[in-house]
């Protein structure tokens, strides 16, 4: 069974493999402990020397154990071991190493690490030039981690928004205080922990609370704070960024414990919270000594030992040697003892450590070596041994002679440096204290306070008091409770500890430039070597140099490294720590599922689909449908074995030879009404609607105040101060914020309101010469002769016995009747009208045969053939142009600067291929001599361009520069597949060009 | 400047590294320059040696408020394309695409360039229309680019998903060949490293805090650490345009906007190309260590924060997941933001001034990085010559006035 | 992502609610005819853009759909006040 797993831990056995081995681990454990428990030494391989590399720490600060869990399409890259949770059944694997982490045939390139130093890629490389994307493919082949699944998630993932008064971060001792002091007070509490249990530091001590041991007073907290219904308990929750207005975002894994992927529910859950006050008790992380080859796997933090033993009852060795600068690392020594296993020393480098936990170890029999130096680690896939020297106070030099120590584990204490990744994401700056050899949390334009070690109090004691008033404040500063503390402070025994050692690179008996490497961030591989070159290559800002060497852009986001690569580069370039600062933390504190960001809105609901009331009668009759903004309009209704082209051309000729009918219901509508309406809408407007009288229409073009096309369509008088304007599908949202911007900031004075009504009506639009005789056999209340009903009037009627309005206007050039009725009777309109159709062959036809039939008008689509750079002039629209206004309209300005006046503009014309049969691209374009040398000079482009059946040959729409000049010339379109299509500038109106067909009887 | 490579690493190998030449010298400032370049970022740095380099000025300060390449240089997610619009930009980023093309041996410096392609997908007909029309354009302008179906787009990139059924489909793309990506800061240091061996003082941690005149010309600039002469000012400072620009006394039609970023932990290679979207918006591509390198669009308001908003991550990382499902399961490691310069038309301002002998290359938006040698180089020659380069003159200030705008907005897509 | 407080509504609502405006407090011209093109080109294309503080127009899209003004330090991303349209703000500062 498992040989590092202590015999009083026991529980329900979890089978799970590793690399493909079958080992069994126990309820409760992550996959570090049981791994540590079955005694399995290498994890991981590192990233650049491919060195082998063990479990180093017992939770998100984890360098080395990064795996791949399960396999398929809900595996899982680079999860940390020490924070995934065992399930029955897991299986994981090392991310690196081949054919494996034991055997690396990588570790050969490793060998030369001499030759890779930091930025040794920027020095080669570089010759022969052509080969640089080979030697990239093999550097890319190198690189990563975990891979990524090619599979769709099968998981789902929610959020959930929520508002709080007091939001605790950490469930640590300082948080559980905070939390319960909030609570008292009846504030909103919401309290985040990564862990699956709530607790953190306590649940692996030793200590005593109030005369319990630790776990059981925190279990009784946490009981307490359950029975609060004022109070949301989050475990499995890491609050992964602080935002702006104290937003703060928790990624909940819900069932990731459970197995690889959810068999119900969500996987994950991300709460956005909304906090009135935020209490910060995020711990802190305990720093690694910076020593020769401290990556053997055998090394590790003196608190992750300890927690092993305490939490996991796990023992990851035989024979300690305990490393320090601090009294805090005792604590170790005595869990160890406590195992029954070997402890070879205690190396502190004070000359005479001398606190209260230091004389309860040497009491205990253990050697205490003051003084001196653990200098370099040895063994290749488990520590073996470790050499140890005098070095001088100061921490600067090796000063007698070295001895070696057997040992297959070593846990080394460099002090304590303060989570302050959350703080910093608000922008605060970490302010270096001398007193705690750590960076505090900076001063934050947030609503938030820090409490226990993250602010470098590292006392029990200190933390639960910290973390009590914390609490009481947070939740008076929200109307809740007088900010005092309520709750008797809790017993706690507390050494007296002496102050620690700052020493961030123990000295070697070689220059760190030749020592064996002495490794600061283990993941990227940067050691102090690494970072003293990149000073001496002139690299001086702490930018720099990370960006040189590496230093924390791992996945654990230097949470070990950054510290002592700092004061290492401070000590490179003689400065204090504090004069070469420290880098901001980003978000995420520790890494998150992309699917958990993304939620909910992903796949259908990605983006709203927005339907017509016909949609299903569309859907029905086999339509093909295309995407306009959100809304799914038929773009045409092919019949059995038709194309594309077949049902376009069948649609066309049965529009201008009978009669066709359109889904307009998606082009926005807004309902203006108010005494100034007349006035606003031709300030909007080009043209003027002052005297536009009830029951007329008129088709208006709207400019950017820089005078370029943006919207058009067509404003019917309702009646008296009241319209409805008509918008493009695409433009409705903008046309009203526009609308409603102009109002309200500019001239408040004018009484006019705006109400989008795009969804409350459903509109069918009847054309062809036979659309008379369609409307006639379900409407009789309308007068629909040439005379009582004419073009560009608008009539209320009753449509097959629904309340309509129905507009005269035609975007086809045939006879048009735009029903509009109230969008429940859509269907019901959709319907009546096709079978009163029937005798015509009415025939339903889609987007497509729309864009044809007005491109024969030479009807513009805005954004199609304009695209923002466009006036009305040059869209040889002057006549929608009113320039004799009294108010000088939006973008009339714009339009007498000197480049929107100059000739030779791109103007839109009319292009008739020379082959008729030609069908120009659209998009492409337009030059006058073909045979000239590339860069040619370009003259327009062809915004549409279709095959016209009506007319028998090919249609296009272009801009050309001075085209209105140059009717009947000649140009050329180069097309990339080598074809060169001749054209002839013409009119833009290809079809009726007097106009005379929507008069038809 | 000791030249680097293979053998010269070999070298120091043997030596420990001890003995490498500084990449850069920490000189002090001299009283007087004949150009003062104020911010030491990828475009200030690329100015400084083109000045040097071409036109055999090096009495050149570059001033630099914080540490070189410290901006958006940094901060960027290092696309590189050439596929604009209009004639204008296109022509100015393609320069930019030939100087990458040869950069890393013009340097000495590794800057990584990566010929692996850019695709611009294409969702709607408008989409694919506007796709045509550009590659059209770039073509007959001698820039590489075609229109590829959904099927020629899953080869270039096999976890992309084409099905038609997918909310808005992949209908196609332009497709970039030469387009790719560099190492951001090996570029701003490559250019550092460059213009000081030509003499170049590269002056970091000093900030320039008043542009002092005299009749209409500029004299000089004032820094916390004292008066620096100069007989012409060239101010290159993304991010911070408009406030440099108020210390002479003038105003700039730019707005500066959050622009995020972020990456996924990194993973084995799965993405061998750019691959940028505008109606799903999103843009990704995978760095040479291994991350997804993601961004999308401008945070909506102004500001000077280098921090956006919570929800513009959410929209894209959505975008990302439309377009790759499967990297729903791979995690964000870090994100961030840069402050970008953005001028009504989305194009740059490259110009001289009113004032004599004061200049400003800005505005870039969200496309500078790309534009970092072309940009330094028709700057280098318009401050030389106080006359705008042939490239840069459709560029100048007085085209707000005219109104010939380079209106790259609906074409240059998404975000960049 | 910003807590704004809309001042017609009288509520804190999240960003995601608004739309921004741009620059507060720019007038049209009465007469921009009168203008030349420089001057035109000052109120079309030309801002502050403040480092520090700002005022500038959000509009409650999803709420009440009118516009407000806000004054908001751009550094720090801090609302100072809002305020509605047509009114003053009580906090101003040196700006650029």
């Amino acid at each position: 069974m498992s040989q590092n797993r202590l015999a009083s831990h026991t529980g329900a056995v979890i089978d799970f493999t590793f690399n493909g081995k079958s080992y069994q681990g126990i309820a409760g454990d992550t996959l570090a402990s049981a791994l540590l428990a079955n005694g399995v030494d290498v994890v991981g391989r590192s990233f650049k020397y491919s060195r082998p590399r063990g479990i180093f720490g017992h939770g998100a600060e984890e360098p080395n154990a990064i795996i791949q869990l399960g396999s398929g399409a809900s595996t899982v890259p680079n999860l940390k071991a020490t924070q995934v949770e065992l399930y029955q059944g897991l299986e994981a694997s090392s991310v690196n190493g081949w054919p494996s982490v034991n055997f690396d045939v990588m570790a050969i390139v490793g060998a030369f690490g001499r030759l890779m130093p930091p930025g040794f890629y920027y020095k080669t490389f570089m010759y022969p030039k052509k080969l640089w994307m080979t030697y990239e493919h093999f550097i890319r082949k190198a690189a990563g981690l975990g891979t990524a699944p090619v599979e769709a998630d099968p998981d789902t993932y929610d959020k959930l928004n929520q508002h709080c008064d007091v939001l605790v971060v950490g469930a640590g001792p300082a948080g559980l205080v905070a939390a319960r002091e909030a609570a008292r007070t009846g504030a909103r509490v919401i309290i985040a922990d990564e862990q699956s249990e709530f607790g953190g530091s306590l649940l692996a001590s030793q200590q005593t609370m109030d005369g319990v041991m630790a776990p059981r007073w925190v279990a009784s907290l946490v009981a307490e704070l359950v029975a609060y219904k004022n109070v949301q308990l989050l475990p499995r929750s890491t609050v992964f960024g602080y935002y702006d207005h104290n937003f703060l975002t928790i990624l909940e894994r819900r069932t990731d414990h459970l197995g690889l992927s959810s068999a119900q529910g969500t996987r994950q859950r991300l709460h956005r919270v909304r906090a009135v006050q935020v209490v910060l008790a995020t711990g802190a992380f305990e720093r690694p000594l910076v020593f020769a080859h401290n990556d053997i796997p055998g090394v590790m933090l003196a608190s992750s030992v300890s927690t092993y033993i305490n939490r996991y009852g796990v023992a990851p060795g035989k024979k300690l040697l305990l490393f320090t600068t601090n009294d805090s690392a005792y604590q170790t020594a005595l869990d160890w003892q406590q195992t029954g296993r070997q402890i070879i020393a205690v190396v502190d480098t004070r000359s005479n450590p001398s606190g209260d936990i230091v004389a309860a170890v040497k009491l205990r029999g253990i050697e205490v070596i003051g003084g001196h130096g653990l200098i370099e680690a040895q063994g290749n896939k488990r520590v073996k041994r470790a050499l140890i020297a005098p070095i001088n106070a100061s921490g600067t030099q090796v000063t007698g002679p070295v001895r070696r120590l057997n040992c297959d584990l070593i846990a080394c204490s460099g002090g304590w440096s303060p989570a302050v990744h959350l703080s910093s994401h608000t922008g605060a700056k970490p302010v270096w204290d001398e007193s705690i050899v750590g960076f505090r949390p900076g001063e934050s334009k947030q609503q938030e306070r820090s409490a226990g070690a993250c602010r470098g109090t590292f006392d029990l004691t200190g933390c639960l008091a910290e973390g009590a008033s914390a609490g009481a404040v947070a939740a008076s500063l929200c109307g809740h409770g007088d900010g005092s503390v309520q709750f008797p402070a809790c017993a706690v025994e507390d050494y007296i500890e002496q102050p620690q050692q700052a020493l961030f690179l123990v000295p070697h008996t070689s220059a760190t430039s030749r020592a064996p490497s002495q490794f600061v961030d283990f993941q990227l591989d940067v050691s102090a070597g690494g970072i003293e070159l990149a000073v001496r290559e002139g690299f001086e800002s702490v930018e720099h140099v990370k960006r040189y060497t590496a230093l924390g852009f791992g996945t654990d986001q230097g949470k070990l490294g950054n510290i002592n690569g700092m004061a290492i580069l401070a000590n490179a370039l003689d400065q204090t720590i504090a004069e070469t600062g420290t880098t901001i933390f980003r978000p995420s504190y520790t890494p998150t599922t992309f699917g958990a960001i993304a939620g909910r809105d992903v796949k259908a609901l990605f983006d709203p689909e927005r339907y017509t009331a016909m949609h299903r009668w569309h859907v029905e009759h086999g339509a093909e449908f295309e995407n306009v903004g959100q809304w799914k309009r038929p773009w045409y209704f092919p019949q059995q074995g038709e194309t594309m082209n077949d049902a376009v051309n069948r649609e066309c000729l049965a529009v201008r030879n009978s009669v066709g009918m359109l889904d307009a219901s998606t082009l926005g509508k807004i309902d203006i009404q108010g005494p100034d309406a007349a006035e606003f809408i031709t300030r909007i407007y080009t043209n003027s609607y002052l005297k536009l009288a009830p029951g007329k229409c008129r088709y208006g073009v709207m400019l950017k105040e820089d005078g370029m096309i943006f919207d058009d369509g067509v404003c019917a008088c309702l009646g008296d101060n009241h319209y409805l304007m008509f918008t493009t599908t695409g433009g409705a949202a903008g046309v009203l914020a526009w609308l409603e911007i102009w109002q309200q900031t500019e001239w408040p004075e004018l009484q006019v309101y705006f109400t989008s009504v795009t969804d409350h009506w459903a509109t069918a639009t009847v054309t062809g010469p036979n659309a008379r005789r369609v409307i006639a056999k379900v409407c009789q209340d309308i007068d629909l002769s040439n005379e009582a009903f004419s073009f560009m009037d608008w009539r209320d009627g009753t449509v097959a016995g629904v309340k309509a309005r129905v507009f005269r206007i035609s975007f086809t050039g045939e006879l048009s009747y735009e029903v509009n009725v109230p969008a429940h009777y859509g269907r019901h309109i959709w319907q009546a009208l096709i079978e009163a159709g029937e005798e015509f062959s009415m025939t339903p036809y889609g987007t497509e045969t729309m864009h044809v039939l007005r491109a024969e008008k030479g009807f513009i689509i805005v954004g199609q053939d304009t695209d923002g750079s466009m006036t009305p002039a040059d869209m040889n629209m002057d006549w929608v142009v009113g320039n004799k206004k009294t108010f000088s309209f939006i973008g009339k300005r714009s339009l007498q600067r000197s480049d929107t006046l100059r000739e030779n503009r791109k103007q839109f014309v009319g292009l008739k291929t020379v082959d008729g049969q030609a069908v120009l691209p659209e998009g492409a374009q337009v030059v006058f001599d073909a045979k000239q040398k590339i860069p040619m000079s370009m003259q327009g482009h062809v915004t549409s361009s279709y095959y016209s059946a009506y007319l028998g040959h090919s249609i296009a729409l272009a801009v050309v520069k001075g085209g209105l000049g140059r009717m009947g010339q000649v140009v050329h379109c180069p097309l990339a597949d080598g074809r060169i299509i001749a054209a002839e500038i013409v009119s833009s109106v290809f079809y009726d060009p007097k106009g005379e067909r929507h008069h038809v009887e | 400047m000791k030249k680097y490579s293979g053998f010269s690493l070999l070298k120091n190998a043997l030596s420990y590294h001890e003995n490498w030449q500084k990449v850069w010298r920490s000189p002090t400032p001299k009283k007087h320059y004949d150009v003062v370049i104020v911010g030491g970022g990828g475009h200030g740095l690329a100015t400084a040696y083109y000045l040097a380099k071409i036109h055999g000025i090096t009495n050149i300060a570059v001033i630099e408020k914080g540490y070189l390449g410290g901006g958006n240089t940094a901060r960027n997610t290092t696309i590189i394309r050439s596929n604009y619009l209009w004639d204008e930009a296109s022509q100015l980023y393609d320069l930019s695409l030939k100087l990458w093309e040869g950069l890393s041996q013009e340097l000495n410096y590794n800057v990584m360039f990566s010929q692996r392609g850019v695709l611009n997908l294409g969702h709607n007909l408008q989409d694919m229309r506007d796709i045509e029309r550009r590659v059209n354009a770039n073509r007959l302008n001698g820039i590489d680019g075609e229109v590829v179906s959904p099927q020629r787009i899953k080869e270039i990139a096999p976890l992309i998903n084409i099905s038609s059924d997918s909310r808005y489909p992949i209908l196609g793309a332009s497709w970039q060949p030469r387009g790719g990506t560099a190492r951001h800061d090996a570029v701003a240091w490559g250019y550092a490293r460059g213009a000081d061996a030509l003499g170049v003082d590269l002056i970091q941690q000093t900030e320039v805090t008043g542009i002092r005149r005299q009749g209409g010309a500029v004299i000089g600039v004032e820094t916390n650490h004292g008066f620096i002469g100069a007989a012409k000012v060239a101010c290159v400072t993304a991010g911070n345009s408009g406030v440099v620009a108020a210390m002479a006394g003038l105003r700039l039609p730019v707005e500066s906007r959050p622009l995020q970023a972020l990456v996924s932990e990194p993973v084995k290679p799965c993405l061998d190309t750019v691959v940028m979207s505008n109606a799903v918006h999103g843009y990704i591509s995978q760095s040479d260590k291994g991350d997804l390198v993601i961004g999308a669009g401008v945070d909506s308001y102004n500001g000077y924060g280098q921090r956006g908003s919570f929800h513009v991550v959410e929209h894209t990382i959505q975008a990302i997941c439309e377009l790759f499902p499967s990297f729903s399961r791979v995690r964000m490691n870090r994100q961030w933001g840069g402050i970008v310069d953005t001028c009504p038309d989305a194009c740059p301002i490259i110009s001289k001034t009113s004032i004599k002998g004061l200049y400003f290359n800005c505005g870039w938006g969200t496309g500078g990085f790309k534009a970092t040698p072309g940009s330094g180089y028709v700057f280098a020659d318009t401050v030389a010559n106080d006359h705008p380069h042939p490239l840069a003159a459709a560029f100048s200030l007085d085209r707000f006035n005219t109104g010939a705008l380079i209106d790259e907005h609906g074409a240059a897509g998404v975000a960049h | 992502m910003l807590l704004i407080h809309c001042p017609h509504c009288q509520e804190n609502r999240d960003e995601e609610e608004f739309s921004y405006g741009g620059e507060a407090h720019i007038v049209r011209p009465l007469e921009p005819e009168a203008l030349n093109d420089q001057a035109w080109a000052d109120y079309l294309f030309f801002r502050t853009n403040s480092r520090g503080i700002h005022h500038e127009m959000w509009y409650h899209a999803m709420g009440c759909r009118r516009y407000f003004n806000a004054t908001r330090n751009t550094l720090t991303y801090e609302i100072l006040e809002t305020y509605k349209t047509g009114t003053q703000p009580t906090i101003v500062g040196a700006s650029a």
